[in-house]
C-alpha cells in the first residue's frame, strides 16, 4: 500500500489548486461506437471551495465527477489528459492506487441514498469500515467516532441509529449518513453528486445546509453535481456549466448569474419555474434533446437547439475564452448573450417565429 | 395543520367535476392492530376546467388521496362524487367504466409503460379493450395524439418505451391518458423524474392540452414552484390531512399555514443574490401510525401552544377563496402570533 503517498499532511499545506484538470477526456467504447462522454474538460478548484458542475442527463457532468474519483469500469473506457490534486498527478493511477486517496483525500456521496448503502450492513458498521480500513483506527475508537459523525450530521439517537440497518431510516437520514461516511477520514474533496434530486425540498434544504456546513468547518472543497441551477445558486462559490461533454461557461457564481454569456445557461435558467411568476406563465424550453455523443454535432454542440444560431456556429467549434472584462468568467460561444449578433440573430428568429404563427 | 372542515367547498351545481368529501385511507401495519394513517379526513372540490396542485412532502399522503379518488385502492371512509356519480360504493364493473374518464399519470414514465410492447401499441391499447371506434378511426386517432404530444407516430409504431428517453416516454403517458377523451387527469409527480429543461416541456405541453382537451387537472407534487406554475388553487396536505386551500397566487403572497411558509422558504431560489434562508424547520414528519393529537404540524411548528396540542383546528376562510386550518396563521388570524424563540 505504499506506492502512492499522498499524505493528509502533504495536502493540508498545499499551495495553488488542490485539483487540476487539463484537458481531462473520458471515452468509452460502445457497440455504436465511441461515446465521447467527457471531452476535454480543464479546471481548478481551490481548497475550502464549492464549485456546482451544471447540465442536463447527458452532459457528462456525472462522468467526469467520476473520471476524477476514478470510479470508472475499466474495460471500454478511454480516459486521457491530465488530473492532478495537490500537485501529484492521479489520473492514471490504477484501483489499488486510488484506494489511499479515496475516502482520506476525495469522497463522493450519490444521488440514491438507498442504494448507495449497504442494505445489509448496520449504519454503524457502514461508518466504520472506513475509519478502520484508512485510518487504521482501533475498534472502539472507531465506533466513538461513528458516534460523533453521526452527531455532526444532525441525526439525532446516534447510539441507536448505529445499530439500524438502512431499511430503517428515510430517505433524508439515509443521504445524512452518507455524508457522514463520506466525511469519516476527513477528506479535502467532496464530490456531491445530485445529492438532493430525490429528497423532498424541506430535507433538501436541510442536506444543502448541512454539507455548506461540514464544508466551512472542515475546509473542505465541495463539488456539487446538478441539474438543478436554482440548488447551486445559493450553495456554491463557481460555476461550470457543461453540455455534451465539455465545459461551455465557467464563473464565480454571482458574476454567471449577473452576466451570463452562454445561451445554453441562460435557456437552463429560463427554464426553472420560478416562484415569482404569476402562475400559468409560459415556460421557456429548450427545444430537442442533448446530442447523440457517439455523433456530435460539428461547430459548436449547442447550436442545433439555440435560439440565436449563425451560420458559424455550425462549421466551427467556440473555444472556451476568458471575457475580456472578467479573467474569472470563461465561456464558449461565437455570439454571447448581449452580443450585437446575439440581439440580431434574436430579433430574427422572433420576427420568423411571428410569421409563422401568423400563417 | 391539519385540519378537517369543508368550509372550502363549493356549491354543488354542474361546475363541480370532483368532490372529495372526509375522505379516509388507512393501512394496516402487519398483525399487530396498529394502521398507518395515510390520509385522515380531507376534503376538496374541483371545478370543470380548474386545475387543483395537491402539494405536500414524502409520506403526507398525497399520492395516497390521489389513488383513492381513482379507487385504485378503496378508502376506508369518505365520499368521491365525479361527474354527479358517488365512486365508492360503484360496482367493480361500473367502476371500470368510469375510470375511462378520469385517467392517471405516474412519477416513473419508463416503469409505468410495458417494456416489452410497442409504444403505438401501448397508447392504442385502451380503444382496443373499449372498442371504439373503427380501426381505421383508431389508427388516426393515436397518430394524431401521438404527433400532438410530440412523438413520431411511424417511430412509436417500432420502438418499445427504453428507446426513448424519459422525457419522451412521459409524453407518451400523457398520449396514452388522453386516448379514451377523459374529462379528469390525476398527474402523480409527472415531472419529478425529469431534468428541468424537460420539465418546462411537459408542463406547457401539459397546459397545452387542458385548454385543447378541455382537461380538468389534479397536480400532485412536491415541487412548489412547479405547481404554482400549473394549478389555479393549491391543497397543501401534511401527515393526511389538509392545512391550506388557497388560489395559487395568493398562497405564495401570503401563506398563512405554518407549514406552507416552511414550504416556499424551503424551495431553492436561482439567484445567489438572494440570500439562501436558514431551515426553518428541524427533522421529519412524524410517523402516520400514531400522528399527534390536536394539530398534526404541532411538534414542528414554531407558533405552537398548549391548544395545538388538544384541539384540532379546523380549515376556515380567511380572505376570498383562501382557507386555513391553523389555530394561530401567520395572516388572518385574531391575535398576533407569538413566535416561539428558535432554540
Amino acid at each position: 500500500m505504499s506506492t502512492v503517498n499522498i499524505t493528509q499532511a502533504a495536502t493540508r499545506d498545499i499551495h495553488g489548486p488542490l485539483l487540476e484538470l487539463h484537458d481531462v477526456r473520458t471515452h468509452f467504447a460502445t457497440g455504436r461506437g465511441l461515446v465521447r462522454a467527457v471531452d476535454g474538460v480543464s479546471f481548478s478548484l481551490e481548497r475550502g471551495k464549492a464549485l456546482g458542475i451544471v447540465g442536463e442527463s447527458g452532459s457528462g457532468k456525472t462522468i467526469l465527477a467520476r473520471s476524477i474519483m476514478g470510479l470508472l469500469p475499466v474495460r471500454g473506457t478511454h480516459r486521457s489528459g491530465s488530473i492532478k490534486f495537490a500537485g501529484r498527478e492521479i489520473g492514471n493511477l490504477g484501483r489499488k492506487q486510488m484506494r489511499s486517496v479515496w475516502g482520506r483525500e476525495m469522497a463522493m456521496i450519490f444521488q440514491d441514498p438507498m442504494t448507495s448503502l449497504n442494505p445489509l450492513m448496520k449504519i454503524g458498521a457502514q461508518i466504520v469500515e472506513p475509519l478502520r480500513i484508512h485510518l487504521g483506527m482501533a475498534r472502539g475508537d472507531a465506533i466513538a467516532t461513528a458516534r460523533r459523525l453521526l452527531q455532526d450530521v444532525r441525526i439525532p439517537e446516534a447510539d441507536r441509529r448505529l445499530e439500524q440497518y438502512p431499511h430503517e431510516l428515510s430517505g433524508g437520514m439515509r443521504q445524512r449518513v452518507m455524508i457522514a461516511i463520506a466525511m469519516a477520514c476527513g477528506p479535502t474533496v467532496l464530490f456531491a453528486d445530485e445529492p438532493t434530486t430525490a429528497l423532498d425540498v424541506t430535507v433538501q434544504a436541510q442536506i444543502l445546509e448541512l454539507l455548506a456546513e461540514q464544508r466551512r468547518d472542515r475546509n473542505m472543497s465541495v463539488v456539487l453535481v446538478t441539474h438543478d441551477l436554482g440548488v447551486v445558486a445559493g450553495h456554491t462559490d463557481e460555476i461550470a456549466v457543461m453540455y455534451a461533454g465539455k465545459l461551455v461557461e465557467r464563473a464565480p457564481t454571482k458574476r454567471l448569474f449577473a452576466a451570463m454569456k452562454m445561451p445554453y445557461t441562460e435557456a437552463l435558467l429560463a427554464s426553472i419555474p420560478k416562484m415569482a411568476d404569476a402562475s400559468h406563465t409560459r415556460l421557456a424550453v429548450i427545444p430537442g434533446r442533448p446530442p447523440d455523443l457517439v455523433h456530435p454535432p460539428t461547430g459548436c454542440r449547442f447550436a442545433p437547439r439555440c435560439p440565436y444560431t449563425r451560420d458559424k456556429c455550425l462549421s466551427e467549434e467556440p473555444p472556451l475564452v476568458v471575457t475580456p472584462d472578467d479573467p474569472l468568467h470563461s465561456f464558449a460561444c461565437w455570439y454571447p448573450v448581449g452580443s450585437p449578433e446575439y440581439h440580431e440573430s434574436r430579433e430574427r428568429n422572433a420576427a420568423k417565429k411571428n410569421t409563422v404563427e401568423a400563417a | 395543520m391539519a385540519g378537517t372542515g369543508k368550509a372550502h367547498l363549493r356549491p354543488t351545481n354542474e361546475n363541480v367535476l370532483l368532490r372529495v368529501e372526509d375522505l379516509v385511507v388507512e393501512f394496516p401495519v402487519g398483525r399487530t392492530g396498529l394502521k398507518v394513517n395515510a390520509v385522515s379526513g380531507i376534503s376538496f372540490d374541483v371545478l370543470r376546467g380548474e386545475t387543483l396542485g395537491l402539494v405536500g412532502e414524502s409520506g403526507c399522503g398525497k399520492s395516497t388521496t390521489g389513488r383513492a379518488v381513482m379507487q385504485l385502492r378503496r378508502p376506508e371512509g369518505g365520499s368521491v362524487v365525479f361527474e354527479g356519480r358517488e365512486l365508492t360504493s360503484m360496482s367493480h364493473h361500473d367502476m371500470r367504466e368510469a375510470r375511462t374518464r378520469m385517467q392517471m399519470i405516474f412519477q416513473d414514465p419508463i416503469s409505468s409503460l410495458n417494456p416489452r410492447r410497442k409504444v403505438r401499441d401501448i397508447v392504442m391499447e385502451p380503444l382496443s379493450i373499449w372498442k371504439r371506434g373503427t380501426e381505421a378511426e383508431r389508427n388516426t386517432k393515436v397518430d394524431a395524439l401521438l404527433s400532438e404530444v410530440g412523438i413520431d407516430p411511424e417511430r412509436a409504431a417500432e420502438s418499445q418505451p427504453h428507446q426513448f428517453s424519459g422525457g419522451q416516454c412521459q409524453r407518451i403517458s400523457i398520449a396514452r391518458s388522453l386516448v379514451l377523451d377523459p374529462t379528469l387527469i390525476i398527474c402523480d409527480e409527472p415531472v419529478s423524474a425529469l431534468d428541468v429543461s424537460v420539465q418546462a416541456q411537459v408542463l406547457n405541453l401539459l397546459e397545452d392540452l387542458k385548454a385543447k382537451h378541455g382537461l380538468t387537472l389534479i397536480f400532485i407534487a412536491h415541487d412548489l414552484a412547479v405547481v404554482k406554475n400549473i394549478s389555479d388553487r393549491i391543497a397543501v396536505m401534511y401527515l393526511g390531512k389538509l392545512c391550506e386551500v388557497a388560489p395559487s397566487d395568493v398562497l405564495y403572497q401570503t401563506p398563512a399555514h405554518h407549514y406552507t411558509a416552511v414550504l416556499l422558504n424551503s424551495i431553492p431560489v436561482p439567484d445567489p443574490e438572494v440570500a439562501v434562508q436558514k431551515v426553518a424547520i428541524e427533522g421529519e414528519p412524524p410517523s402516520p401510525v400514531l400522528p399527534p393529537p390536536g394539530c398534526r404540524f404541532n411538534p414542528r411548528c414554531p407558533a405552537a401552544d398548549d391548544r395545538c396540542r388538544l384541539e384540532e383546528p379546523q380549515l376556515r376562510e380567511i380572505g376570498a377563496g383562501h382557507f386555513v386550518a391553523c389555530h394561530h396563521p401567520l395572516v388572518g388570524g385574531d391575535a398576533p402570533v407569538a413566535l416561539r424563540a428558535p432554540s
